[in-house]
């Protein structure tokens, strides 16, 4: 695991929650290296350092010990704005609660990272009306997630984490919260994203039938990378 | 990053209506209470002190006793040979009006009135400012023989006459009629409160010997030529009644000499303090509005802890979250600010017109009222949002 071409790369990554006796070691040293335009699941069961590690590699959590890069980009060295400007830039972040803004319209939701990102009004809107038109909801634009189901937040979230065309799609058990026929509609949706626009993806599930459409199973047990292998691509 | 920043903060001002509207209110009620409470408080003080000075700035008031109101420690009266020597020594007054009160009951055929009876001279008109409406004042032989006549007020009038011209006609005053010869216009109320047109005057001769039955006066009021110095005369004043009283030395005055500042200072000094009273009190509902925004963003740092967990999560850097509450809480309470003064300023025109006193607009007290409670907002919309902003993302996102 030291092709040097890779896009993200963890080595000896540790992460303790909590100080002297109650301290808990969720990572126990995690060594992973992840190519462009993969599609990786990370399965393991509760308590086994999968969105530990998930939170790490997207920026949202830091390490306590080990060194992350990204793209070359030795993460763990980043000021809290400069992980910001790399989320902002690279990542795009789908969860398993959707995490919208509430009694906000889909449109506005979508455009979010887009208005961070300081870009004019007009392509904001051209952007965003594209986006949920890929994820399928056009003309669901001006319904607020109230008004929408399960599903429908789910690929409004999609939407506002591709908008800005993001080299890697974080997914935190993206379809946990959600019916069998709908969780297939949603992973159809990401494995179109990576196949289509190249878009690395990283998906955190318990499920073996989610994990069965990535093209690689990253295993955790115990704070450590317990198996990682190639699906011959699956779906 | 401004531009977007405030698009931001006035979405999410948009979307939380309630919460806004609840903010706004909160800061609504504060400002204009205090506002309104003051700016009455401001307009009974102007008012007074405009009466007061209405009086004439040239005034120069003797009272017997040296406390307020008439003999109350029991010092005598004046005389009427005081006014006479007064007149001859004090070369700049102007005009010595001596004044002897008898309250009493005015009736002219069914109608009867209860009143107040002065009697003094043709000075007594040109000190107090008094114009007259019809007829005319006293001639010089009726003051010297107390003839049974009197000028009265615009109230006594309409108590008594209606709205006819009640000057030839003949009141009776006790036990003697007396003849109308003069009505006053009309003046108002008086600093005091009293009603000034509530009022009869005869010549003091009439009224020492048909109502006091005595020789004694109960105050004089001395107009002073303009240019004068009122201090210069109060001094000449003071002497001279001194020693008209046989006060020795060492002895303390058993008189006051006032003017009309002294007058206006007491006053006004009072209605300053109860300015201060409803102002205080207005306070305390600024206070309670600003804890009812407190509570509000307390209840809602929740949901906008997760909130700023998202905004993180996508790439928002802290300062441009922290920035964005920043201007959603300094809208949020200066437009509850503004709408406050807004309303403030109606309240007040509306009531001061009401009370009959004038309006003034006290650009102090708006901006101090505007600022307290835009302080208000600021810190509490925007303190929780700090704390929220400095989480780590994930940790923001989890909020319970």
């Amino acid at each position: 695991m030291t092709d040097a071409t890779a896009l993200i790369r963890l080595s000896g990554i540790t992460k303790t929650y909590g100080q002297g006796q109650a301290a808990f070691l969720a990572l126990k040293g995690v060594d992973l290296a992840i190519e462009p335009g993969e599609f990786v699941a990370i399965m393991g069961p509760s308590g086994s350092g999968k969105s530990t590690v998930m939170n790490i590699l997207g920026c949202l959590d830091t390490p306590s010990s080990g060194t992350y890069v990204f793209e070359g980009v030795h993460v763990e060295q980043l000021t809290r704005d400069q992980r910001a400007l790399l989320r902002r830039n690279y990542l795009g972040f789908v969860f398993q609660g959707y995490n919208l803004l509430a009694r906000t319209t889909a449109l506005e939701n979508v455009e979010l990272p887009l208005i961070y990102r300081g870009e004019p009004a007009a392509a904001r809107h051209a952007a965003a009306r594209a986006a949920l038109e890929q994820v399928g909801l056009g003309g669901w634009e001006d319904h607020t997630p109230a008004e929408l189901s399960g599903g429908q937040q789910q690929r409004v979230a999609i939407a506002r984490s591709i908008v800005t065309r993001p080299a890697v799609l974080l997914a935190d058990e993206p379809t946990g919260n959600l019916d069998t026929r709908t969780s297939q509609e949603i992973m159809d949706l990401i494995t179109a994203l990576n196949r289509d626009r190249g878009i690395t993806v990283l998906m955190v599930t318990h499920e073996p039938d989610m994990a069965a459409y990535a093209k690689r199973t990253i295993r955790f047990v115990d704070g450590r990378v317990e198996s990682d292998q190639l699906n011959g691509g699956a779906a | 990053m401004l531009w977007n920043t405030l698009l931001l903060a006035l979405r999410a001002i948009r979307r939380n209506l309630m919460r806004s509207f609840l903010t706004i209110l909160g800061i609504v009620i504060g400002v204009a209470a205090v506002i309104t409470m003051v700016t009455l408080g401001n307009g009974a003080t102007k008012s007074v002190s405009d009466q007061i000075s209405s009086m004439g700035s040239n005034l120069v008031m003797l009272i017997p006793g040296q406390r307020f109101g008439a003999g109350s420690s029991g010092a005598p009266n004046f005389k009427l040979a005081d006014v006479e020597s007064i007149r001859n020594q004090v070369s700049v007054a102007e005009a010595v009006a001596p004044v002897a009160n008898k309250a009493t009951t005015a009736v002219y055929m069914a109608e009867n009135w209860s009143t107040v009876v002065s009697g003094s001279n043709n000075d007594y008109f040109k000190a107090g400012n008094w114009e007259l409406a019809a007829g005319r004042t006293f001639t010089e032989a009726e003051e010297r023989a107390g003839k049974a006549v009197c000028v009265i007020g615009d109230t006594v009038r309409t108590k008594l006459f209606g709205g006819q011209n009640p000057v030839g006609s003949e009141i009776r005053i006790k036990q003697f009629a007396c003849e109308v010869v003069g009505l006053l216009k009309a003046k108002g109320q008086s600093a005091m409160g009293s009603d000034q047109d509530d009022t009869v005057v005869m010549p003091l001769r009439t009224v020492q010997r048909r109502l006091t039955g005595s020789q004694d006066i109960n105050r004089l009021t001395v107009s002073v030529r303009e240019g004068a110095s009122i201090d210069a005369v109060k001094d000449q004043l003071t002497l001279l009644l001194r020693e008209r009283r046989n006060i020795g030395e060492t002895e303390e005055d058993d008189f006051r000499v006032l003017d009309t500042r002294q007058l206006a200072e007491t006053l006004t000094g009072t209605t300053r303090i109860l300015t201060m009273l409803l102002g205080a009190v207005a306070a305390v509902s600024l206070l309670v509005g600003g804890i009812g925004i407190m509570n509000i963003m307390l209840v809602s740092v929740t949901e906008r802890t997760r909130e700023i967990g998202i905004r993180l999560a996508i790439g928002a850097l802290e300062r441009e979250v922290l920035l964005q509450f920043l201007i959603e809480a300094v809208v949020l309470s200066s437009l509850g600010g503004l709408i406050g003064i807004a309303l403030a300023t109606g309240a007040s025109i509306a009531l001061s017109s009401l009370m009959g006193i004038p309006y003034l607009f006290d650009a102090g007290i708006n901006l101090l009222s505007f600022f307290f409670s835009a302080a208000i907002g600021v810190i509490f919309g925007y303190f929780p949002a700090r704390r929220a902003a400095g989480l780590n993302p994930i940790d923001a996102l989890r909020h319970e």
